[in-house]
């Protein structure tokens, strides 16, 4: 097949033997897309022959039979049942043929080799949970290249797809399900992932990378990463989990209003409820608010925010909650011994991952 | 069907009050409004078919839920549901052809009956909805059954016990589930609780024909009668209040149809040469029953 | 039916009620608003949809501008995200449920169709009125959306989003339930008009492919529509009490909720395009002075794609998880779906072909439809095969490919058709040299517009989105460009047909030369249709017209028809 492939991809489309991006497709780093591509150009290269033929055709008579003086039309049979089978049976074969070959490379996207490495994959507004085997969870996909990689997939609220367009791979993601894909990335690198089924506000913002490390840089990336809630301490493991569990879709850290109520001197002070109650913020509120997000809205807000019951460790909340404390001055007096964190966003912490890579 | 156009201006003049202007004859009219009729009719069955599709669709995937549920429903208040539209059906095509004989004292007493055979199956089903009402036999997030509930008798459901259980302890599963543990202690063989937390409970991965949930294994069909409730039960009784909720809203239409059929009658407005409006009436009101038809053993003879 | 040609050549001659003075035409039969709104004539009806279709295309039209607008730039550049998203829900919904849907068939159809068929009126001219009411009554229920917060789910009302959002669902989905039954209303109309009230020699195969056409989308219309009705019903349950069918927290099944609503919307697509293939086959014989190629093959793939299109909506969810059989099964039945169509295109094509080629502006618009739709079908086989529809679904591909068929397609032809009755219906003829200037224009500005949208889907920007990467920016600045372009022909169409109800040179019958039964009456034509059985022969046989100097429009050699 690879020769086939090889093959065809340089007949339809010079550019594509070596996986750059061309005109029309990004560039080209799984298994998937080389397969994908040629059928693309195929059917685009037969899809010009037809276009020039019937624009071609359209633009000549025009010219040739255009109504000016001394011209009349000319009498011409005005059926002709030969022709009507021949411009019907052409295409139909041209057209079994791209159905074949898009049916074959569908199953090959979606047919996931038995050796694969398993990811989950939780999706919610707006942003992108992928756990590892041993249970870690990054907002980055963080995969090895040159293994299958197989990616369970499932919905905290709406529909939401899990698109990559260098590798060519899409998949729905539907609420009480979970839907299956693979893919087998060819060049380490960082490559683009899209939500492509539209999810509300922020469905633009809900992006992540693919991150394809190098075969044995993967398992000491995530080895590392894994024990950041022994290593670091709680207010920074819990700014890690807030960039990488979703909260920071909604809440920010430097007092501004999006989808949530903001961080930044957030924790010890009285909080407006939508049914007029007020609540003081400390430890068991946000405890309640993420285990139980309905149960508390603060007035202004809409009730959006997905349970993270079953999703965050006892430990894990605990360290987000001294993350929100280390932002307000009441919390800071209290957990004196933390650094107070600033508002933008820490390089420290960002690199803690990311120099794993 | 009409052939010819009447000839010359005194055409027009040549038409009966009930002939519209547009239509050269009787027949042609007629013809036109049967037409119009069965294709009025064949958009009421497709506006049905998809709750039909629905109910399929969850039936194959859920047999379960509709084993159980369907035994509160009592199939003697539908068995005379069924009767009495079945006689109204006589009724109404009984009075076509008295409108066709000219016969305008009896096509009244017809349609009457056939109304009040309506208000009879409205009455009916009044009594079945309120039933379900006070026991929340309802829909998706209405559906909260009471404790020990009873139904009409027939179906002799078991007793169930519902406790509403808050979260309960919450033990974190590294594969981003909870598993809610029971506190057992307080309650007894027969309690079904329903935790409160549904978003936990995803349905199992499988990518079943057309991608719809997967098909639950048939020895999970546990017999005649299920002794314990299972998840979701409210989709049938989604099902059930469609269904039957929007055959109502039809028969409620009938009636005022047959109503208005009445006045007319009452009016003199018809004739063995033109009773179009009665047939078309009656045909409309036959459909309404036979929708029924297949809408009793669907839902209240499942075994 | 019909079959034998029972009419005499005495009465055809005299078989017209066309020589009434023009005087006393539908316009002017009576006076005052109410004469419009109450009235059962279904030329009147047919210019109150016009009126209406037209509007909500403006309205359709400012979404569009203000979406463009605000993807000059990769973030804010005048909304919000929120904002964006009610723009896109309803530029999609104004323009498919108010504007494409109803657009052909029930306003040019409605005025056309009685005349082409020799019919005094619609079989059922109340239903008809009614129609139209529910048409106004359903837009209104639409567009209040906008001032109860606007609806943000696209056009589509995906569950279990369209459920869980707290913006104005319920009015929009209840506008859309109501102009369902308008559209049910009309196809069945429709329908029997054409079975019942075909006069004498008017048989299957004499009526005009338009009338074909029309027949296919009425047939789509009364069997998809109320399948979408009971749709937007569950959907209205499951916001208002909770039902739960298509609630996965609740047990129920999103994606029944995905395949529901295709069974309609994809017939739907079909309501919006057959109709347009069936004006293209009017004005490509008309304008090429030609009898239509292949006549029986157009009538009968216009049946063919009406029934087809019952067996694809799964092509609309190859991502989202159905079973590869079913992906397997839709793929090759959208891939037989494209025969019927590419033998139309050859037709017309064929039509052409040794005829005498007058490039007035409806036929201007037919060339470009021939270009754009044919993209548009052939875009399509990108998206039919399950292999590349994986990297191309809910990309800009989809929607440059949606918008070169309904646009490209179905507006192209609307304009096509709206200036070939223009005259018909108004007895005004517009500004021919503004014509064909628009149609250049918006020919530049729709692929400006919509070929860039190819490119950008391809390299895998997403659609609905409000921020995108920067990459993309000099695609849609060019989109933008374009857009703009064509609104600048819209207001100049807008301009010249405003000016010829004011000022137009009064229409002759026949300006184009047609041979259809409408051009044998005058324009407008008179309240009554047809005192007398028409005479019914082929309709794309010209050889018994010839252009009149005089008139400025077409007559008959042997003295048939009106002066």
């Amino acid at each position: 097949m690879s020769m086939l492939t090889d093959l065809l991809a340089s007949l339809f489309g010079m550019a594509l033997l070596n996986g750059e991006k061309t005109f029309w497709l990004p560039e080209q780093a799984s298994t998937a897309a080389k397969n994908v591509d040629w059928i693309f150009m195929f059917i685009y290269w037969l899809s010009t022959f037809f276009f020039v033929l019937i624009v071609g055709l359209t633009i000549l008579f025009v010219i040739r039979y255009r109504a000016r003086p001394g011209h009349k039309e000319q009498p011409s049979p005005s059926h002709s049942t030969l022709l009507e089978v021949t411009w019907s049976v052409i295409p139909s074969i041209l057209l079994f043929f791209i159905f074949y070959y898009g049916y074959k490379g569908f199953m090959d996207l979606v047919v996931p080799p038995s050796n694969s490495y398993e990811i989950g994959v939780t999706a919610q507004r707006w942003s992108w949970n992928f756990t590892y085997p041993d249970g870690y969870v990054s907002e980055n996909l963080h995969v090895p290249v040159d293994r299958p990689i197989r990616l369970v997939m499932t919905s905290e609220d709406v529909i939401h797809s899990f698109f990559v367009p260098a590798f060519r791979v899409k998949r729905d993601i539907v609420p009480g399900r979970y839907n299956v894909t693979w893919f087998e990335a060819t060049k380490p690198g960082s490559y683009q992932i899209f939500c492509a089924e539209y999810c509300g506000t922020g469905h633009s913002d809900m992006l992540a990378q693919v991150i394809v490390h190098d075969t044995g840089e993967f398992d000491r990336w995530l080895e590392e990463s894994s024990g950041f809630l022994d290593k670091l301490a709680p207010a920074e493991a819990g700014e890690l989990l807030y960039k990488q569990r979703g909260c920071k879709q909604c809440h920010t850290l430097d007092g501004t209003i999006k989808i949530g109520p903001s961080f930044k001197d957030s924790y010890g002070i009285d909080h407006v409820l939508t049914d007029g109650s007020t609540v003081l913020a400390e430890e068991n509120y946000y405890r309640q608010s993420m285990l139980d997000p309905q149960s508390q809205i603060v007035a202004g807000f809409d009730p959006v925010m997905p349970t993270y019951k079953g999703r965050l460790k006892d430990k894990e909340v605990t360290a987000i909650i001294a993350f929100i404390k280390s932002l307000s001055p009441y919390g800071a007096v209290e957990a004196e011994t933390e650094t107070p964190t600033e508002s933008e966003a820490q390089p420290e912490t960002d690199s803690a991952t990311d120099d794993l890579d | 069907m009409a052939r010819k156009y009447s000839q010359g201006t005194s055409g027009h003049a040549e038409h009966p009050s009930w002939l519209q202007h547009h239509f050269d004859t009787a027949e042609q009219q007629f013809a036109a409004g049967k037409m119009g009729m069965w294709l009025f009719l064949a958009t009421e069955v497709l506006l049905f078919a998809g709750l039909f599709c629905a109910y399929t669709v969850y039936r194959s995937n859920h047999p379960e839920i509709f084993v159980y549920a369907h035994q509160f429903l009592d199939p003697n208040m539908g068995a005379l549901n069924t009767c009495v539209l079945l006689f109204s059906s006589l009724t109404v095509a009984w009075a076509v052809r008295a409108s066709q004989l000219g016969q305008q004292r009896l096509t009244m007493a017809l349609l009457a009956i056939t109304i009040l055979c309506g208000f009879g199956f409205m009455s009916i089903k009044y009594i079945e909805y309120s039933h379900k009402w006070k026991h929340g036999l309802l829909w998706g997030t209405r559906y909260v059954p009471e404790q020990h509930v009873e139904t009409g008798g027939h179906g002799e459901p078991p007793e169930i016990e519902v406790v509403h259980q808050d979260a309960g302890e919450v033990e974190h599963g590294i594969d981003g589930t909870a598993v809610v543990v029971h506190e057992e202690a307080n309650l007894t063989p027969g309690q079904i609780i329903i935790p409160e937390d549904e978003r936990t409970k995803l349905a199992t991965a499988a990518i079943g024909p057309l991608g719809l949930a997967p098909e639950v294994s048939k020895d999970e069909v546990a017999g005649e009668h299920a002794e314990v409730a299972p998840d979701n039960v409210h989709i049938f009784f989604g099902i059930y209040f469609g269904m039957t909720g929007l055959h109502g809203i039809h028969v409620l239409a009938g009636m005022i149809m047959l109503t208005w059929l009445l006045i007319r009658t009452a009016r003199g407005h018809f004739s063995p040469e033109y009773f179009t409006p009665i047939d078309l009436g009656a045909l409309y009101w036959h459909l309404v029953d036979l929708i029924w038809i297949f809408l009793f053993p669907l839902l209240y003879l499942i075994s | 039916m019909n079959g034998s040609d029972s009419t005499t050549t005495a009465d055809s001659a005299a078989g017209y009620s066309s020589a009434q003075a023009s005087s006393d035409n539908y316009l002017t039969h009576g006076k005052g608003i109410m004469s419009w709104l109450g009235t059962l004539d279904h030329k009147r009806i047919g210019v109150m949809y016009l009126g209406c279709i037209l509007f909500s295309f403006f309205l359709g039209g400012i979404f569009a501008l203000l979406i463009r607008t605000e993807l000059l730039t990769p973030g804010k550049t005048i909304v919000d995200a929120d904002q964006y998203n009610q723009l896109f829900t309803l530029h999609g919904a104004v323009m498919i449920f108010l504007f494409l849907i109803p657009g052909i068939p029930a306003a040019l159809g409605n005025f056309a169709l009685p005349l082409m068929l020799g019919a005094k009126d619609v079989a059922f001219p109340r239903l008809n009125l009614m129609s139209w009411y529910l048409w106004v009554i359903g837009a209104i229920f639409a567009v209040a959306s906008i001032v109860m917060g606007g609806a943000d789910t696209g056009w589509t009302f995906y569950t279990p989003y369209s459920t869980s959002t707290d913006t104005a669902v319920i009015s929009m989905v209840t506008g859309a339930f109501i102009l369902g039954f308008s559209s049910i209303f009309t196809g069945l109309n429709f329908l029997v008009t054409i079975h019942r009230l075909r006069p004498p020699g008017m048989t299957w195969f004499k009526m005009p492919l338009f009338l074909w056409g029309i027949y296919g989308t009425a047939v789509m219309q009364v069997l998809a529509t109320p399948v979408l009705g009971i749709t937007l019903l569950l959907l209205i349950v499951e916001r208002t009490l909770g039902f739960g069918i298509f609630d996965p927290a609740l047990g129920g099944d999103p994606v029944l909720f995905q395949h529901f609503f295709w069974f309609y919307s994809h017939p739907a697509v079909y309501i919006m395009v057959l109709p347009a293939m069936a004006i293209m086959s009017e004005i490509f014989s008309v304008f090429s002075r030609k009898h239509i190629f292949g006549y029986k093959f157009i009538a009968f793939s216009s049946i063919a794609l009406a029934i087809l299109s019952f067996l694809v909506w799964g092509h609309h969810m190859f991502t989202s998880g159905q079973s590869a059989l079913a992906n397997f099964v839709f793929s090759a039945l959208t891939f037989s779906v494209s025969i019927p169509t590419a033998i139309k295109m050859f037709n017309w094509l064929a039509t052409m072909y040794k005829g005498n080629i007058h490039l007035d502006t409806p036929m201007i618009y037919a060339l470009t439809f021939m270009f754009t739709f044919g993209i548009g079908g052939l875009t399509g086989l990108f998206l039919g095969a399950l292999a590349t529809d994986i990297h191309l679904h809910d990309t800009y591909f989809i929607v440059a490919h949606f918008h070169y068929t309904m646009f490209g397609g179905t507006v192209i032809a609307f304009l096509a058709a709206l200036h070939y009755w223009w005259p018909k219906m108004f007895g005004k003829m517009y500004d021919e040299k503004l014509g064909r200037i628009a149609a250049g224009l918006v020919f530049i500005g729709f692929n400006t517009t919509f070929f860039t949208q190819f490119i950008m889907g391809s390299q895998g920007m997403p659609r609905r989105y409000y921020h995108y990467l920067d990459e993309f920016t000099i695609y849609h600045q060019i989109s933008t460009a374009g857009s703009y372009l064509m609104a600048i022909a819209f207001f100049l169409m807008l301009y010249y047909l405003v000016k010829s109800l004011v000022s137009g040179k009064p229409a002759p019958a026949n300006p184009w030369g047609g041979n259809t039964l409408e051009w044998h009456m005058t324009s407008p034509p008179p309240y009554y249709n047809f005192k007398e059985a028409p005479h019914v022969g082929d309709p794309y046989d010209f050889s018994d017209l010839e252009w009149d100097e005089k008139t400025g429009g077409y007559v008959s050699k042997s003295g048939r028809g009106a002066s």
